[in-house]
């Protein structure tokens, strides 16, 4: 299997405390990893590590076998945020059209209508961002995050305001990438939610992964019931 | 989702993306420029009003009532620029995008410039007003002088609106770091006007304009080549 995510021994300093502590990880195309842990656990952090946003303080991390933080990695490189990462003055389309441009799309038009329609959200794509309700922000961030077919989708909480429409339809999109071949790594603090997309699981402390393991056979009420106790 | 074709646009092009998205954004809601043509208009009144015209003549006060009105408003824009990336963290989006760290430089300093000019469009013909300058021969050297300026403003101006940007003090620190460095352009500049009110010929401020020049290229290469290492946390 390709490996499309590459991450050895990752550590990240914030003064003296190690965010991410020596983290490795591989995900080949159609992995994906749901990545749990409490808060300040280093789930951001790491995140932003594998998008090429901060640079690590030792350790290295690869797209497709590409260096973190080349261009050609970063193209690969689809980001989703708890903040929207939108213009509020611009619309739905508008917003979703840059990233589009940004990225080179060769049919940056329809490949924006694509992204707006996956995400249910094509019927207010006109409206100015800061004129829709924070779960219809987070769906366009999200259309904006994958409008160019990313084969690496890094998602920080990205559940945060959906309604039920929102959260099946990003499931839904999140699923048909991974069938596409894309690799995953998915920060939320929704067990069920996660593991319903995941091929792993892994939990996070003290910038280290505490728990790692393949979500296949895997009982999520167990497994929710050991990592309450874990974090408690 | 269908998969795509994507060719990341070269630097100028990227450049030209994000400025066209700063003006947009500025146009939509146009809260900057009518702060900084207020401003301006603002400045030149009060400048007006505290005018010896017995004491000094039109032409010898007109240059630098120009260049410290457009310092000051120029500001505004410059800080605004950044401050829409930072409302929602929207730089993450430009940084995880596929372009150059200088295009986005290059597209900020494109749409601060196109601010600064715009807002000179409106306070210069309140100084010709007020003053009573002879704008009629020389309007179109005078404009090359205020282009010229106005490169070198937005360039110190962009990179150190890029710096200050993720402080707390974002709004104090701007002016403070960049106004040192606007002296370089503010200086000659205000030379240059001065010469061309005074009826004089486009050669006789050459010497200005070349001064200008030069500090608009080393201006424009040093904070291009310096932008991407303010980037980094």
């Amino acid at each position: 299997m390709t490996a499309l995510l590459v991450a050895a021994g990752l550590v990240r300093l914030f003064g003296a405390r190690r965010a991410v502590d020596g983290v490795n990880l591989t995900l080949g195309a159609g992995e994906a990893l749901a990545l749990f842990g409490p808060n300040g656990a280093g789930k951001t952090t790491l995140l932003r590590l594998l998008a090429g946003l901060l640079k690590p303080g030792a350790g290295s991390a690869t797209i497709a076998g590409v260096s973190l933080p080349s261009d050609a990695a970063r193209a690969r490189v689809g980001l989703i945020s708890h903040r929207t990462m939108l213009y509020d003055a611009l619309t739905a389309r508008e917003n979703v059209h840059f990233a589009a441009r940004l990225h080179g799309i060769a049919d940056e038009t329809a490949a924006t209508q694509r992204a707006l329609e996956a995400l249910r959200v094509a019927d207010r794509a006109d409206v100015p961002v800061r004129a829709l309700s924070r779960g219809l922000q987070q769906r366009v961030a999200i259309a904006r995050a994958i409008v160019h077919a990313p084969d690496v989708i890094l998602a920080d909480e990205p559940y945060t305001g959906l309604d039920e429409q929102g959260s099946a339809a990003l499931t839904t999109l999140l699923k048909e990438r991974r069938a596409a071949g894309a690799a995953l790594v998915v920060v939320t603090h929704h067990l069920h939610e996660g593991l319903a997309v995941a091929s792993h699981a892994a939990v996070m402390r003290a910038g280290k992964f505490a728990r790692f393991e393949p979500t296949a056979g895997l009982d999520s009420a167990r497994y929710a019931a050991e990592y309450r106790e874990m974090v408690s | 989702m269908t998969p795509v074709i994507a060719t990341p646009p070269g630097t100028f092009a990227a450049a030209w993306i994000i400025a066209r998205k700063d003006l947009a954004i500025e146009f939509r809601t146009r809260s900057a420029f009518m702060s900084a043509a207020l401003l301006s208009l603002l400045a030149i009144v009060i400048f007006f009003f505290t005018w010896d015209a017995t004491a000094v003549t039109p032409i010898d006060i007109a240059p630098g009532v120009m260049w410290v009105t457009f310092t000051f408003s120029g500001i505004l824009g410059l800080h605004r620029s950044f401050g829409v990336e930072a409302q929602e963290r929207a730089m993450d989006a430009l940084l995880v995008a596929p372009v150059p760290r200088e295009a986005i430089f290059l597209g900020k300093a494109l749409a601060n410039l196109v601010f600064v000019v715009g807002v000179q469009l409106v306070a210069i013909p309140a100084v010709a007003l007020f003053y009573n300058l002879p704008l009629g021969d020389t309007w179109l050297a005078l404009a090359g002088v205020m282009l010229l300026a106005s490169v070198g403003l937005v360039c110190i101006g962009t990179l150190f609106a890029g710096i200050t940007a993720n402080t707390r003090m974002a709004e104090l620190l701007l002016p403070v770091l960049a106004l040192p460095f606007f002296v370089p352009i503010v200086l000659p500049a205000a030379q240059a006007t001065g010469q061309l009110l005074a009826g004089r010929s486009l050669s006789d401020a050459g010497s200005w304009l070349r001064i200008l020049l030069a500090f608009d290229l080393v201006f424009l290469y040093a904070c291009t080549l310096a932008f991407p290492f303010t980037l980094e946390d």
